[in-house]
């Protein structure tokens, strides 16, 4: 029987603010799940710590939520374990580019086939307000006590630098595209990445819903009510066809200055593709012969209670 | 025939071969069916600095090294100036004749504290600071010294085998060396050579070269050398001996018992055992497919811990592999693992701390950051191999413990473990048994991860299983693994948890938990790799007529308190040996027996144990002339 959108939901009370952008993003995830018919036991969200923590336990599939900072590394234990798996990971932009930003890294260098999805509003909301990474210099949201003294992470650019095969930016509010996008970075081959930008109802007052609906720049510009565009109606080309040094660089560094486009004109989409990298479960293939067929997962490692490996070759290269 | 004990030392600037100088010495030794353990001592440096091996080799079963070196040979002369007076009155040094007038300012590497021990101790003998003075004093102790010019050996050899290319090949010193001691000790060449042959079997020409180094040096010191008051021609070879490296043996127990995931940072002295799982990651496995094991090098110790914990959870038995600085950033982890009740196993090879300490040495410094590591009240095994044998088998249990109880199990294995090279029985796969424990297959509908049981343990279900789906969270949680912060519910899962440790005390069987070795008047407890020089040490004793009992401990949490103190009812003096500063296992041995410890003997200054030092302290004890607490400082 085919799964439906309800049966991707759990009945957990879901105690986030009213108003606030996760529950655009969760809905987004539910939809995609639906959309693509993953077996429930056959997908997991892992999740860090943090407002956006608790998503995992919202999502009616196999949900691990995890430390502050450290999605990522339980993430890819699982998809190298049981590469069959459809890994889902999600954070705050605190979780992910403050205490995690190791791990994001590395997990750019790594490749493997699996999703990665900041919630991204500028604010360690749970803690009441403090500024995070993606937070500017200088900016000054409700609770802090003082104007913002670090600069701000630039997520997208942190990904494209680090390896990250698919980047994109989606809007909570605009719950259809972020669907869209979530079934291409779960279906992409290799590590995806979705900056997904995320208002804060309670504690950032400055990219509020209002600001990214431009709802300030109304006087200005009547033409346009909102800050957000999208890449793909800008004839924005982000995939990488050929595996030459020229096109990569080239797509690369578009995906970098689009990166940098903030304030009145904000672009959401897809930044950067390349799918001619190899996913890590592919690097094992080649060095494992039969890593895709009997991964870890999968293997039978007894027989009778007592081991089935045999080391007998590597004992007689020891006896005296 | 008289019984044969013999103790052989090189040494050399780090890069210089040493270790494998060792390795060949060590195999033709157990080749010719002695019994051998060895171990490597180096800084932490890649290039220059002093690097030495003791290889003892007898005809009896043997678990530690002694603090006399029958014959040592060094190429260079920091190695003469460390380490002349560790050789015995009727031992033999084999070095470079070019050296001896090298003084000790000549030696950069020779550190400003031991230069000034040095010439203490030169001054008030009257020589002078170089090696034809300490070498003097060698040869007024009785040691037979054989000067040899390792660069006339080679020039006569390039002669020989019209190789000009010979000359300079520095690189062979340490193969010179090997052949000299093995000619003057009369060994028989053959082992030797096939050796040779065994190391360079892809280079057929280098092994060659070697070949005829190996040949002329030794054929040399038979004709050249004056007799040695040793010669080791062989003896009776036991069937189904190996010769192992000290991390082979929980290496070879991960392949064995089923751990399908390494994931590690690089840290000394635990790396070796994940890339030598990584080297055979492909397994040749029983009328199956062959199966493999995946090694992951991470960006540091959270991230293999959090892979080692992301791959528990879809089945694998999963590890990772560590020292004191990664495990101490691994512990929010295994607080989560705690709570999740999720089976992982964390190889701990410990080295000196505090903080880096002293990377490259040893030291038991970590149990009680292991017992407590974590905040929050979960629980978790600390488990203590005592020798390489030992590891193997152990580490069979570790991964049936982790998924019996579901908890993280920390296997306590040490430097002097890791860097040990050793012969015993060989490893029999067959006696290490599989148990998962409530590990599901299939799950009915409405499961619930942390479902209340008569037990305390859950059925645990996998990622990806049919209908196996689940919930994780760092946060309390109901049964279906769902935050909860329900007060009655909370300490309801709290005692689930909790109530693992009785559990684990109750199932575990006793001979897993602690091996007593006898319980006399005086019995000495101890853990990890303590047992060997302290198995040596109450055999001497015994010799002496005096026996000494001894219990090792093996499961250090949770703490077998009523066994243990049951085993030590008529013991009248305990004495704690531990390779720490404050003697921790005493400390939690006192916490759960809830009696003093009578004498420590403990060290800490970053070298292993020898046998000799710990007779020493034991005899000292035994004649009431002991501290309450003996400090151990042998090796160099």
């Amino acid at each position: 029987m085919a799964l439906k959108l309800a049966d991707y939901k759990t009945d957990v009370h879901n105690d986030w603010c009213p108003g606030c952008g996760d529950f655009g993003i969760v809905n987004a995830i539910q939809m995609a799940l639906a959309e693509m018919g993953i077996e429930r036991d056959k997908a997991v969200m892992f999740s860090g710590v943090g407002c956006s923590g608790k998503t995992s336990h919202f999502i009616n599939t196999y949900g691990i939520h995890t430390l502050h900072g450290r999605v990522l590394t339980f993430a890819q234990g699982a998809k190298i374990t049981n590469p069959e798996m459809t890994v889902v990971a999600v954070g705050g932009d605190g979780d992910g580019l403050g205490i995690g930003a190791g791990h994001f890294v590395a997990a750019g260098r790594r490749n493997v086939d699996m999703t990665y999805i900041i919630f991204d509003n500028g604010v360690y909301g749970l803690t009441k307000g403090q500024a995070s990474p993606t937070l500017k210099l200088g900016e000054k949201t409700k609770s802090l006590p003082s104007p913002n003294t670090n600069s701000n992470v630039n997520p997208i650019g942190l990904a494209v630098a680090s390896g990250f095969t698919f980047v994109a930016r989606g809007y909570s509010y605009d719950v259809r595209h972020l669907k869209d996008l979530i079934i291409k970075a779960v279906n992409h081959k290799g590590l995806s990445f979705l900056d997904v930008l995320q208002p804060c109802p309670t504690y950032n007052d400055l990219n509020t819903r209002d600001w990214y609906a431009g709802a300030d720049l109304v006087e200005e510009a009547q033409q346009r009510h909102s800050r957000i565009y999208k890449l793909e109606e800008q004839g924005y080309e982000p995939t990488v066809h050929y595996n030459s040094e020229v096109e990569v660089n080239e797509k690369l560094s578009q995906a970098l200055i689009k990166s940098l486009e903030w304030g009145n004109k904000i672009p959401i989409g897809i930044f950067y593709k390349n799918e001619l990298v190899s996913p890590y479960t592919v690097r094992l293939q080649d060095k494992i012969p039969n890593y895709l067929e009997n991964p870890p997962a999968k293997q039978n490692i007894s027989k009778n209670g007592h081991p089935n490996t045999d080391i007998s070759k590597i004992l007689d290269s020891l006896e005296v | 025939m008289s019984s044969i004990d013999f103790s052989w030392l090189i040494g050399g600037p780090q890069g210089s071969g040493v270790e494998s100088g060792a390795n060949v010495f060590s195999k033709v030794c157990a080749a010719m069916g002695y019994q051998v353990f060895g171990k490597r001592e180096f800084y932490s440096n890649i290039k220059g600095e002093h690097s030495y091996f003791t290889v003892r080799i007898a005809d009896k079963k043997i678990h530690s090294n002694i603090n006399d070196v029958t014959l040592m040979v060094s190429f260079d002369a920091e190695t003469i100036f460390r380490h002349f007076n560790e050789v015995a009155s009727n031992g033999g040094i084999i070095y470079d004749s070019e050296l001896e007038g090298i003084d000790t300012e000549k030696v950069h590497t020779l550190d400003a504290p031991f230069k000034d021990r040095l010439h203490q101790y030169l001054e008030s003998k009257n020589k002078p600071f170089t090696i034809a003075g300490v070498l003097e004093i060698a040869k007024e102790k009785g040691i037979t010294l054989y000067p040899v010019s390792f660069k006339n050996i080679l020039e006569k050899l390039s002669e020989e085998v019209g190789n000009p290319k010979l000359r300079g090949l520095v690189r062979m010193y340490n193969v010179l060396g090997v052949s000299l001691s093995l000619g003057l000790i009369k060994m028989p060449a053959d082992p030797l050579l096939n050796s040779l042959d065994d190391i360079f079997s892809k280079k057929p020409k280098i092994a060659e070269i070697n070949k005829q180094a190996a040949n002329y040096s030794y054929t040399y010191a038979k004709n050249n050398f004056q007799n040695f008051n040793y010669t080791l021609t062989g003896t009776q070879k036991e069937s189904g001996t190996i010769l192992v490296q000290g991390f082979q043996g929980t290496a070879l127990g991960k392949m064995v018992c089923g751990c399908r995931m390494q994931s590690y940072y690089p840290i000394t002295p635990a790396s070796d055992e994940s890339v030598y799982l990584e080297s055979n990651e492909i397994l040749e496995i029983i009328d199956d497919r062959p199966g493999s094991t995946v090694v992951i090098q991470t960006e540091d110790e959270i991230c293999a811990i959090g892979m080692t914990i992301g791959g528990a959870l879809t089945g694998t038995r999963s590890a990772t592999c560590t020292s004191g600085p990664g495990f101490a950033l691994m512990t929010e982890m295994l607080g989560w693992a705690g709570i999740n009740e999720v089976p992982v196993v964390i190889t701990n090879y410990q080295r000196s701390g505090p903080s880096t300490g002293l990377p490259t040495r040893h030291g038991q410094d970590d149990l009680l950051f292991a017992v407590f590591a974590g905040h929050g009240d979960f629980p978790k095994i600390v488990y203590a191999s005592g020798d390489v044998e030992e590891s193997f088998y152990d580490t069979g249990n570790c991964f049936n413990y982790a998924d019996i109880f579901q908890v993280p199990v920390i296997h306590m294995m040490d430097k002097f473990h890791a860097s040990s090279v050793l012969t015993c029985d060989r490893f029999d796969p067959q006696k290490i048994s599989i148990n998962r424990g409530k590990l599901l297959e299939k799950v009915d509908n409405d499961y619930r991860r942390f479902e209340f049981t008569d037990d305390g343990v859950s059925p645990r279900s996998r990622l990806g299983i049919d209908n196996g789906v689940f919930w994780n969270t760092g946060d309390e949680s109901d049964e279906y693994g769902h935050i909860s912060e329900d007060p009655v519910l909370r300490v309801k899962m709290m005692d689930k948890r909790m109530s693992r440790l009785d559990l684990i005390l109750k199932q575990i069987p006793q001979s897993e938990q602690v091996i007593s070795f006898g319980v006399e008047d005086y019995t000495v407890i101890s853990w990890g790799s303590a047992k060997g020089p302290i198995l040596d040490a109450i055999d001497m004793l015994k010799k002496e007529g005096i026996s000494i009992g001894y219990i090792q401990l093996k499961l250090i949490h949770p703490f077998p308190a009523y066994y243990v103190s049951t085993l030590l009812k008529d013991t009248k003096t305990i004495i704690d040996i531990e390779a720490n500063h404050s003697g921790q296992l005493g400390k939690i041995f006192k916490q759960n027996v809830q009696r003093d410890i009578d004498y420590f003997i403990l060290k800490y200054s970053g070298r292993a144990m020898t046998s000799t030092e710990v007779y020493d302290s034991l005899k000292k004890i035994i004649e009431n002339k002991a501290n309450k607490r003996e400090v151990l400082m042998h090796g160099a």
